[in-house]
């Protein structure tokens, strides 16, 4: 009995002190949990986001932080506002001392009286449509970057965000047939606006701005320059600008980022240059705008400006006397 | 008054949704859009941390700057709201945020942008506090009641903190003192520019 008493007060001691022993060290060493925990600032420092797994069905909730858009920020408000400023009021400048000190460009030998089909029914359709959807979508979408600090203030928050709601359905829609016009003239006029020789030659003598008017095809150099803003400039909002209408499709929001960033410093200096092509079109030069309105030039305009182009028409006409009209057709 | 702030304890948090589902259900937010979520980082690794998210009520909000309307306003209680008569739903704002809180219902034309909702730190929005208008584009007006977001009071293990910052700062200080350690305050450098030392 005395023996059995003494074996449990063995084993309780024993326990006891295994229980002592094994308490010790675990008290007197902390336990830390953070210690392999995720870090925020480290997380950030590696890549710049944060991002993990979400139980709700919208997985692209599970990027936690990204503060990248910070930079974005400080483009969209600022960097962008300077571009678009220094693009847009600098062309209209440059435009305004070239009206005052060259004036319109005239028709040196005066208007012939006869005429020559320069563009086709078809392709002033396309041209037009462009234009006026382009003309919408740089309104609306300078109204993005520029309208709170220079519209609102005028007109007051309930009007200023109805215009700009109008404005962004505008400019949601009116992308559709733009894209389309500008595949349209990207496949119409391709043929007449690959560079070449003669083109280095227009560009030395100042494309006739100045002094006399060098040689040009169907399109000179300028309009060359012209044709392919509108084309990688077109392209480029085109496809930036669908990225941004269908978030997510393309990429996650850096990408998003990015594609508004290319989509306005491309329009802004879209503007720019439609602004001096709209010039040219119109005051700044004598004949220019038939082109485009009626479709049919004068034969002196053409000399003067389109020399190789009225030569070729001519020498095809010549071989087509069955034709009354042979313009019509080569204008394709 | 007050700056009120969100306080999320990660090493508390133990992601039950409990405060996903309060705020879904508080403010009758509709399908597809969600004002809170818990994020899990490293899931089911060791270390592993979830960390529930809303907006932050940034202090000099990126999402208010880039507004091309200026729907966005500040109240007294530093809460960041948003007329959405005003919006007209660019999505600039979720461009700008870091914690992508902006979210938008798709309507209309292919999948775009309705006006924007995010979480309001259960404050409503421009119209009269408590008015029916108010509920049915912003959800409950907490605030005006006296009472805090209710993702903060359901939160199960009192991780998800809201209210004034100081004193949701002091309550996270004391507990990192007390249980001796802390993984700090997600997302308060990004959004106030601060942090608290643990």
């Amino acid at each position: 009995m005395a023996s059995f008493l003494g074996l449990i007060r063995l084993v309780v001691g024993a326990w006891a002190f295994l229980l002592l022993v094994s308490a010790t060290p675990a008290s007197a060493q902390q336990v830390n949990p953070t210690a392999s925990s995720v870090k925020e600032q480290q997380l950030l420092q590696e890549l710049n986001r944060i991002q993990g797994r979400v139980s709700i069905p919208d997985q692209r909730s599970g990027v936690l932080e990204q503060p990248q858009g910070r930079e974005w920020r400080e483009f969209r408000n600022v960097t962008l506002r300077w571009i678009g400023g220094v693009a847009i009021l600098g062309m209209i400048a440059v435009i305004l001392i070239f009206y005052l000190t060259r004036g319109m460009v005239r028709i040196e030998g005066g208007r012939s009286g006869r005429t020559i089909v320069r563009f086709s029914g078809f392709e002033r359709f396309v041209h037009w449509m462009t234009a006026t959807c382009f003309v919408i979508l740089a309104i609306s979408g300078l109204n993005i970057t520029f309208g709170r600090p220079l519209l609102l203030p005028l007109i007051g928050f309930e009007a200023f965000s109805e215009w700009s709601q109008w404005a962004k359905y505008a400019h949601n829609y009116l992308s559709f047939p733009f894209t389309l016009g500008v595949v349209l003239i990207f496949l119409m006029w391709i043929g007449g606006n690959i560079p070449g020789k003669v083109d280095i030659d227009w560009i030395k003598r100042g494309g006739g701005l100045f002094h006399d008017h060098p040689p040009a095809p169907r399109f000179n150099a300028g309009q060359k320059g012209i044709y392919w803003i509108v084309v990688v400039g077109g392209g480029l909002v085109a496809a930036t600008g669908y990225q941004l209408m269908f978030p997510f499709y393309v990429s996650g929001i850096e990408g998003m980022q990015l594609a508004q960033i290319l989509h306005s410093i491309v329009a802004v200096l879209f503007v720019a240059a439609m602004l001096a092509h709209i010039y040219i079109g119109t005051i700044g030069m004598e004949g220019a705008f038939e082109a485009m309105g009626s479709g049919e030039v004068d034969v002196n305009w053409a000399r003067e400006h389109h020399s190789l182009w009225l030569d070729e028409q001519n020498a095809r006409s010549r071989a087509g006397d069955a034709n009354p009209n042979p313009a019509v057709t080569a204008a394709e | 008054m007050a700056r009120m702030k969100f306080l999320c304890d990660a090493d508390r948090c133990i992601e039950c949704n409990a405060c996903v589902t309060a705020c879904k259900n508080e403010h009758e937010v509709p399908w597809g859009i969600n004002r809170r979520r818990v994020v899990t980082i490293n899931d089911g690794k060791p270390g592993e941390r979830s960390i529930s998210m809303a907006c932050m009520h940034c202090t000099d909000a990126p999402c208010a700057a880039v507004c091309p309307v200026n729907c966005f306003y500040t109240t007294a209680d530093g809460v960041v709201l948003h007329s959405k008569d005003l919006c007209i739903g660019c999505g600039y704002c979720f461009y700008a945020c870091p914690f992508g809180a902006p979210q938008y219902p798709k309507v209309g034309n292919f999948g775009s942008r309705g006006k924007m909702d995010k979480c309001t730190f259960c404050a409503g929005g421009p119209e009269a506090d408590g008015s029916k208008e108010e509920y049915e584009k912003y959800g409950a007006n907490r605030l005006a009641e006296g009472k805090l977001p209710l993702c903060a009071e359901m939160c199960s293990t009192k991780s998800l903190l809201a209210g004034d910052g100081e004193i949701i700062a002091q309550i996270y200080k004391e507990r990192v003192m007390k249980r001796g350690y802390g993984s700090g305050a997600w997302g308060w450098k990004t959004a106030y520019r601060e942090s608290i030392e643990s």
